[in-house]
């Protein structure tokens, strides 16, 4: 999983992408597989195990669950992306006004901020294993980790933060190279993994003790989970849920030639969502079995399957995600506070992005914070699907805030927020799981949305 | 030369995951598997370069 996705800046920002400027599909199927090979695999792989994950449900409802996000990116955002040929950004203000859409562009700059930090968190873990700073994560939310390991923190943060602020391209050419090898080292790490569990013939395997075993252990020390099918299965499909029903990759695909490059994401779930997290899931269960520590520490299980090449694969991996999440950020704060400079802006994003990343439950809490950042971002994709497909056969106006002049269209800002706040109530206060909040969100604020253009619409002067 | 250069950025990669399937099959320790991977992943980080993005610089636009 990875946000390089959203808010870049390029061409044809205010207009539809021209005929001579499209791509072919293969351009599509290379960005997803790299994309979605990122440092948070390291992270959520682990957390299923830890959280009572087992190895049937998990072969099974993430095959489901990312099947299930492939037609969304399909059937749900390529249609729209090719028929308008807009960024999300730009469609958005057109519906919901430029002042929405700036506070829209606050909120989206401050979660990536969060999963950012996530990144240097996991980067960190990597950077420590040579200088023995251990990765501990703290019981309380904000509780910091030892005092060196939040110095280290730091200093890969300044230092994310400075390539960020320095430009966009070096970053995203080296992730680019990067990308085939990590994939390919997340594969060794599951297959070495496997070795060192002694799970080495195939009766061995499909019994699956190893990962069981290794449950056991945790939910012994730990305290008993349950992460069952379903659940997975709604997570798979819906950790990307900004990515898909929120549109964020309308921005992506409106230079689609062929509403086929909608497969393209597929690659990027199968490697990445996929063989990544089961691969990296192993690397915990191999820890345990060979020393019994449950510690879901990125670095450390890199460094116990490849040593130094795992070491390497986690501090890149961590690198190329966090630097072009804080670069977006920094991008998303400058559409808010437009008379400040982008690199200023890119500097706070990264500030901020690695006092996050000096709390370990942050990133420990991963599966949690992908399920609110679709939840609070995944709606005003609702909008856009609305605004798209039904507005003009219910006698609307679509796209009202650029044809009424407004800067907030009242009918997008109530239809986001109202769904969005029982939402988090729900996942903050009544402990709901948050991945379970995105559609019924998604489903609230498009029918809200509808109602209330239906009441609040007046006649422009082109209707 | 290009050619050449996406053949060795292909053996490293191969080699990466040969060195897991032999220690899988315990016909290699760990040590010498995990010597392999990185001197593949060196390998392969000193030929990609030289070619992958280079043909696609001139052409390449945000997606």
């Amino acid at each position: 999983m990875s946000e390089e996705t959203s808010n870049s800046g390029g061409e044809f920002e205010r207009e539809p992408v021209p005929d001579n400027a499209l791509l072919g599909s293969g351009k599509f199927w290379g960005m997803y597989a790299g994309e979605h090979a990122a440092g948070t695999e390291f992270m959520i792989g682990p957390l299923f195990l830890a959280a009572g994950a087992s190895l049937q449900d998990l072969i099974l409802g993430l095959l489901l669950g990312n099947i299930l996000a492939v037609l969304t990116w399909r059937y749900l955002v390529t249609p729209i992306a090719i028929g308008k040929r807009l960024t999300l950004y730009y469609q958005l203000e057109r519906i919901a006004g430029g002042s929405l859409v700036k506070f829209y562009n606050l909120i989206n700059g401050l979660l990536f901020c969060f999963l950012a930090g996530a990144m240097i968190t996991v980067s960190a873990s990597a950077v420590g294993i040579p200088f023995g700073i251990n990765y501990e994560v703290p019981a309380e939310t904000f509780g910091l980790g030892a005092p060196s390991f939040t110095m280290l923190v730091v200093l890969v943060g300044v230092v994310i933060a400075a390539v960020a602020a320095g430009g966009y391209s070096t970053v995203a050419r080296f992730a680019n190279i990067a990308a085939p090898w990590m994939i390919i080292i997340f594969a060794a790490c599951g297959i070495v993994s496997l070795a060192q569990m002694g799970a080495t013939s195939w009766p061995a395997i499909s019994e699956g003790k190893f990962w069981s075993d290794a449950i056991e252990f945790v939910q012994a020390k730990d305290g008993a989970q349950e992460f069952g099918f379903w659940k997975i299965v709604v997570f798979a499909w819906l950790c990307n849920g900004a990515m898909h029903f929120g549109m964020a990759d309308l921005s992506i695909f409106r230079f689609a030639k062929s509403p086929a490059s909608g497969w393209a994401p597929s690659i990027g779930m199968f490697l990445g969502h996929y063989m990544a997290w089961i691969a990296a899931g192993l690397l915990l269960a191999a820890q345990i079995k060979l020393s019994q520590d449950t510690t879901a520490n990125p670095g450390a299980l890199a460094w116990g399957a490849l040593g130094w090449t795992g070491i390497l694969c986690v501090v890149i991996a961590g690198w190329t995600t966090a630097n072009p999440t804080i670069y977006r950020a920094g991008l998303a704060f400058q559409g808010v506070f437009t008379k400040s400079s982008r690199i200023a802006m890119t500097l706070v994003a990264g500030t901020i992005a690695t006092i996050a990343g000096a709390f370990p439950n942050l990133s420990a809490q991963l599966l949690g914070f992908v399920g609110t950042y679709g939840t609070v971002l995944g709606p005003m994709g609702a909008v856009i699907f609305v605004d798209y497909w039904l507005m003009k056969r219910f006698g609307l106006q679509d796209e009202y805030a650029q044809e009424n002049g407004s800067s907030i269209n009242v009918a997008v800002l109530v239809a986001w927020l109202l769904p969005v706040i029982v939402g988090l109530y729900l996942i903050f206060w009544q402990g709901i799981f948050a991945a379970y909040a995105v559609i019924p969100c998604w489903v609230a604020c498009g029918v809200i949305y509808l109602a209330l253009s239906k009441a609040l619409q007046r006649p422009t002067s082109n209707a | 030369m290009k050619l050449n250069l996406k053949i060795i950025s292909l053996v490293a990669l191969l080699a990466i995951v040969a060195s897991g399937v032999l220690f899988f099959r315990g016909a290699v320790s760990q040590e010498v598997m995990k010597a392999i991977a990185l001197i593949a992943t060196i390998a392969w980080f000193i030929a990609t370069p030289m070619w992958m993005g280079r043909e696609q610089s001139s052409s390449q636009s945000e997606a």
